[in-house]
């Protein structure tokens, strides 16, 4: 039988790489992902984007190591993410679309719970690590309410501290802005990217939002029905002659035309 | 051959899921508070309805049985009928099939839910097994309240048939009588091998409520398909278990 894991130590608490290769995933006889090979430096930004049913979230969780590639490999620092190992020495955190929390805890124990469970430190410094994390995010008030007493945009923020929490060395954001309004999202923006400049985080942001990924990204990836067609600046993307990636970025709406009449089933 | 590889897949993860639930039995202390929740839970809310039909099971089988042995003269045997049917087998049975309905149908639906809305990514993104965390508490908790909670329902069962002996006019048998009867042929083994099933019972209804609702996949409605399978299959194994079981206590 295993020993119980002892408490987490982490020396190496810098930003890690991430290195995608090759990597293709099918679920059943649908190709969703194709080939797909990207790197993700320490500490930078990278925002992936692409239509919906593109594979972005898919990709995603190929490397957050919840799922397998069908062939390929995803890897983080050069280990593979779906090893309990490569988590226990690398913390990860994935910010979920819904948010992931557990309804059945309440805010400060869904934020209190990993380094509870991990034995990362006494109880009086998780207590204020949850509470340090709560303020950056202005969810001090909300800390013994339940998920399903909160806001979609609170979900998110909730998420985002409970990530925090983790002193993670890889954020992984799915789709952090969507059903949120525009100020709502001005917000997480902005504090993904704070988080980004104070902790030197690598963070992986999978969006179609284009505000975000113009102003905060440092590369942008571009998906489109699971190829991988670019990976550039924003300054670069402007220059993109590509009219499936200009014709994402930049949708024009055609009402004697309508692309609806074209979509593939 | 396709229902075949699923039931084949059933039961290799559910074997895989108990694995890897004991293999983190070492870090049991840190779960005690949430074994003792299970306990309370599933073990202590499921007591009253668990008294309630002992109690009538126990009347039921003394009146039935009342009406038969008249007919051979042998009405003082009751005792030791109802005595030793709740014992070896309908007490574990009994509890067992609560236990289904109540409890594993609840946690194929926590479980299940869960996996649905992406809190289980989340545990395993934060390296927390579920293994650990959910279904251990479960497993652990089990084991103290399946027997404490049988023994609870055959004793009350005794006494519902006591009472219908007491008071039933044609049996005529008093409880004095009744309780010799019982005591007469009743033996440490017969109650230890009833709590033997139910222990067994327990653990195989909870194990397989946990594994179908970890292995959830889908929306709302795949939630409602597996607590549905999860009670059925749980029936399913504990009917076949206890001809098995009999078989080798016997």
């Amino acid at each position: 039988m295993k020993k119980p894991n002892p408490p987490l130590e982490r020396s190496d608490r810098n930003p890690v790489s991430v290195e995608v290769s090759n990597l293709s995933k099918n679920y059943g006889s649908q190709k969703v992902l194709k080939d797909v090979s990207l790197t993700v430096h320490p500490g930078e930004i990278f925002v992936i984007m692409g239509p919906s049913g593109s594979g972005k979230s898919v990709l995603l969780r190929q490397i957050a190591g919840l799922e397998s590639p069908t062939s390929g490999t995803a890897r983080i620092n050069g280990q593979d993410p779906s090893l309990p190992e490569t988590r226990d020495r690398f913390a990860l955190a994935l910010v979920f679309q819904a948010g992931g929390l557990f309804n059945s805890l309440s805010v400060y124990d869904n934020l209190a719970l990993y380094p509870l469970e991990h034995r990362l430190c006494a109880k009086h410094e998780i207590r204020d690590r949850v509470m340090r994390a709560l303020k950056i995010l202005s969810l001090e008030n909300a800390a013994k309410k339940f998920p399903s007493e909160l806001s979609g945009g609170m979900k998110k923020r909730v998420a985002i501290a409970r990530a925090l929490v983790m002193e993670p060395q890889l954020m992984l954001y799915d789709e952090p802005t969507s059903e949120l309004d525009p100020v709502m999202s001005a917000t997480i923006t902005e504090i993904i990217a704070t988080l980004k400049q104070e902790h030197q985080v690598t963070t992986i942001v999978v969006s179609h939002d284009r505000d975000l990924a113009l102003t905060i990204a440092d590369r942008v990836a571009i998906l489109i029905k699971g190829v991988l067609r670019t990976v550039s600046t924003p300054a670069e993307l402007r220059s993109v002659t590509d009219p499936e990636i200009v014709d994402f970025l930049n949708p024009k709406i055609d009402l004697k035309n309508p692309r609806y009449l074209k979509l593939e089933v | 051959m396709k229902h075949l590889n699923a039931i084949f897949e059933g039961l290799g993860s559910a074997i895989l899921l108990a694995y890897r639930a004991f293999a983190s039995l070492p870090s049991a202390p840190r779960i005690i508070k949430r074994v003792i929740e299970q306990v309370y839970l599933a073990g202590y809310s499921t007591l009253p309805i668990v008294s309630i039909l002992s109690f009538f099971i126990g009347a039921v089988l003394a009146l039935q049985s009342g009406i038969s042995l008249q007919n051979f003269g042998a009405k003082q045997l009751i005792g030791t009928l109802v005595g030793e049917s709740l014992v070896r087998e309908l007490g574990p049975l009994m509890v067992s099939i609560l236990l289904a309905g109540r409890v594993a149908s609840a946690t194929t639906a926590e479980l299940a839910s869960m996996k649905v809305y992406q809190e289980i990514d989340a545990l395993e993104t934060m390296n927390i097994p579920p293994a650990r965390f959910l279904v251990l508490p479960r497993l652990l908790a089990n084991l103290f309240y399946m027997p404490v909670l049988t023994m609870i329902g055959i004793i009350i069962g005794w006494f519902g048939g006591a009472i219908v002996c007491e008071y039933v006019g044609f049996i005529g048998v008093d409880s004095g009588q009744y309780f010799h009867s019982l005591t007469q042929f009743m033996t440490i083994r017969k109650v230890f091998d009833g709590l033997i099933k139910a222990e067994i019972f327990g653990f195989c209804i909870i194990l397989i409520a946990c594994n179908t609702g970890l292995r959830t996949k889908g929306g709302p409605r795949e939630i409602g398909y597996a607590v549905t399978r999860s009670v059925v299959l749980s029936l399913i194994t504990i009917l076949i278990l206890d001809y098995f079981i009999t078989k080798a206590l016997a």
